[in-house]
């Protein structure tokens, strides 16, 4: 086999994910009534962004075969921080998403400690500190409210030299210091190799603790990214319990639908990024189509259990009945 | 706590209790401390007709329990429990706005609408072999969208007629709510299905090892289908008893019972990762949970302060004794 064919292989999930992408974005904007304008772009790029750092956050912790239903909850918290700290001056708005920064990465770290030190099951550790995580947003933003530094926000969701959205350029250099360097890492190969298998892992040596202590720190830090983005554009903070709820599931979605295997040690989070922004235009396929909005809920639940569903074409792959039952 | 402190403190305890799982016992005995604080906070929280309006507050999420605990037992988990609460209420609600025939079947109109979520939920488990959490994070939403179409968004107008008011808040037998005696029913008719019959054998068996049960001949996928049928089918049915107790459904009425379903039963000691769990340790979680909040409205803590105490709690009392053994 040709070195390319290789590549292929292994960045199928990610190919799919941009495949599909690519698609729902030009039926969308062929639909759309303004066409492709940069306006149009700059819009559906802002929406997809936010949901782009939370699928990042997930896959992080998807990949090491683990599951964080609290990162909505921490996007949420840190608006609600991001409203009242990143203000005034230039020195002052720095500190600011610097602190909102760090607190993502400490929600991320709590939530990795107890799961690694703890032992105990990421789906229940991360509910309960979902919860927690919301209640202290509720009381940093009992009502919506506050304010942002609106020359920062403006100029994160505008436009760079007229035409690239500005929100896409962040999406990319984040990918850039983040993503590349920490998959390429130890650290990053062993967050791969625990959830591949986490008992082969160990014995190879591989520092596993570590690695998964990273990966949800890291979860929690991109989080907060998008936690930032999200008060960049609507300048205020609000503690959203749906909302919360829905980043954290259309987070899940947009992992699934970018090739990451929910059992870990599979994908990467360029194929959740794509995944995100795909699911965000079919989210809003129904828009140009001039459906009711009553129906967006159900189009994305569709969306989301049809994609979920695909994953059980893999059945079709076993020859042993027991292949079942891993 | 290390094994052998634990050994040296069971080999003194009297027999019934050495045979107790300590998690239960541990649950009740943080029952006994809540009480205990609680009376020293106000006087009336000893009094019985204060216990029994928190035992028939308790049976709502008893009867939602009831089904995530046989979801956990085969280690999966039941994250649609929000919207089939909602939709079971709704949809009851609903039918009993046909004239008198659709009064008749609301109730199990609504249950039978939360079954039918299950079924889905059952079908992509243990037949798609996708995750439970993911699939039931999918049908939560496509529940939510059903609704969301259905009700315009904005919260329905029926309200629930008298029969599904009676189930919640009457009294057949004097001075017992009916609500108390509805869980009683089914938690006795989990005990029975979960220790004496087959079925329940098998749910205990999958939760161990799915592969050693399907060899031994259980048809798992089956079972597995019908366990979060059932689930499905308690949530909804647990949403048509919230419905008759505030006399209306409501939209999201669900979703402050998915954290506690779950924090209830993994309390009571069940084990996340399946196989292992008793019902009476689900009713301590449950009542657990109810006094926890009781104590926290009656003190008069705002929402953000009862959510973080909530978190933080779960998370210690699985600290003390939910951990995953250590793999080295």
């Amino acid at each position: 086999m040709k070195e390319w064919r290789f590549w292929v292989a292994e960045q199928r999930g990610t190919l799919l994910a941009l495949g599909i992408f690519i698609v729902m974005f030009i039926i969308y904007t062929s639909n759309h009534p303004a066409g492709l304008t940069a306006n149009v772009v700059q819009t559906a790029s802002n929406k997809g962004v936010l949901l782009a750092f939370v699928a990042m956050a997930q896959t992080l912790v998807v990949l090491t075969a683990g599951i964080d239903l609290s990162v909505g909850m921490i996007f949420i918290l840190t608006n609600c921080l991001a409203s009242w700290l990143v203000v005034g001056t230039g020195i002052e708005t720095a500190l600011g998403v610097t602190a909102v920064l760090a607190s993502g990465a400490l929600c991320g770290a709590i939530n990795g400690a107890i799961v690694i030190f703890g032992r105990l099951q990421p789906i229940v550790t991360t509910i309960a500190t979902g919860a927690v995580y919301f209640g202290v947003a509720l009381l940093l933003r009992p009502f919506p409210g506050g304010s942002v530094n609106e020359d920062l926000a403006d100029a994160l969701t505008g436009r760079l030299f007229g035409v690239v959205p500005a929100s896409l350029v962040t999406l990319l250099a984040v990918v850039l210091i983040v993503w590349v360097p920490f998959s390429r890492s130890v650290l990053g190969r062993a967050a791969y190799a625990s959830g591949s298998s986490e008992v082969a892992a160990y014995m190879s040596g591989m520092p596993i603790r570590r690695a998964k202590f990273a990966a949800y720190t890291l979860a929690g830090t991109l989080a907060a990214i998008g936690g930032l983005f999200l008060t960049f554009f609507t300048y205020t903070g609000e503690a959203a319990y749906a909302s919360g709820n829905a980043y954290t599931l259309f987070s899940i979605a947009a992992v699934v639908l970018g090739g990451v295997s929910l059992y870990g040690g599979r994908g990467s989070a360029i194929g959740a990024i794509f995944g995100a922004l795909a699911f965000r235009t079919i989210g809003d396929l129904l828009f140009v189509f001039d459906f009711d909005p009553l129906w967006q809920p159900l189009f994305q639940g569709v969306v989301l259990l049809f994609a979920v569903s695909l994953g059980a074409f893999g059945l079709f792959r076993v020859r042993n009945k027991l292949e079942w039952f891993q | 706590m290390s094994d052998t402190a634990m050994e040296c403190l069971t080999s003194r305890m009297p027999k019934f209790l050495k045979r107790a799982d300590p998690a239960v016992v541990t649950a009740f005995a943080c029952i006994l401390i809540l009480l205990f604080l609680g009376s020293l906070y106000s006087s009336s929280f000893l009094s019985p007709a204060y216990l029994l309006q928190q035992l028939k507050v308790a049976s709502f999420l008893g009867v939602i329990a009831t089904g995530m605990m046989l979801v956990i037992l085969l280690g999966h988990i039941d994250l649609s429990v929000p919207w089939a609460v909602a939709m079971g209420a709704m949809m009851a609600c609903a039918a009993a706005a046909y004239g008198p025939v659709g009064v008749a079947l609301a109730v199990p109109f609504g249950v039978l609408c939360g079954m039918a979520i299950g079924l889905v939920n059952g079908i992509g488990v243990a037949y798609l072999r996708i995750p439970a959490m993911i699939v039931t994070l999918a049908t939560n939403a496509v529940a939510q969208g059903l609704m969301v179409v259905y009700t315009g968004g904005y919260s329905p107008q029926d309200s629930a007629p008298d029969a599904m008011r009676y189930l919640a808040t009457g009294f057949t037998i004097p001075g017992v709510p009916n609500a108390v005696v509805i869980w009683a029913l089914i938690g006795a008719a989990t005990v029975f299905v979960l220790t004496r019959t087959s079925f329940g054998r098998a749910v205990y068996g999958i939760g161990n090892r799915e592969r050693a049960a399907y060899l031994s001949g259980i048809d798992t996928r089956r079972v597995v289908m019908i366990a979060f049928a059932i689930a499905g089918g308690l949530s909804a049915f647990g949403g048509v008893l919230l419905a008759g107790y505030a006399s209306k459904a409501s939209q999201s009425m669900g979703d402050e019972y998915l954290l506690p379903a779950i924090a209830a039963v993994v309390l009571g000691g069940t084990s996340i990762l399946g196989g292992r769990g008793s019902y009476l340790g689900t009713v301590a979680g449950v009542i657990l949970i109810t006094l926890l909040q009781s104590i926290l409205s009656v003190m008069q803590m705002p929402e953000a302060g009862r959510q973080i105490i909530y978190g933080v709690v779960i998370v210690v009392m699985l600290l003390l004794y939910g951990r995953t053994p250590a793999n080295r």
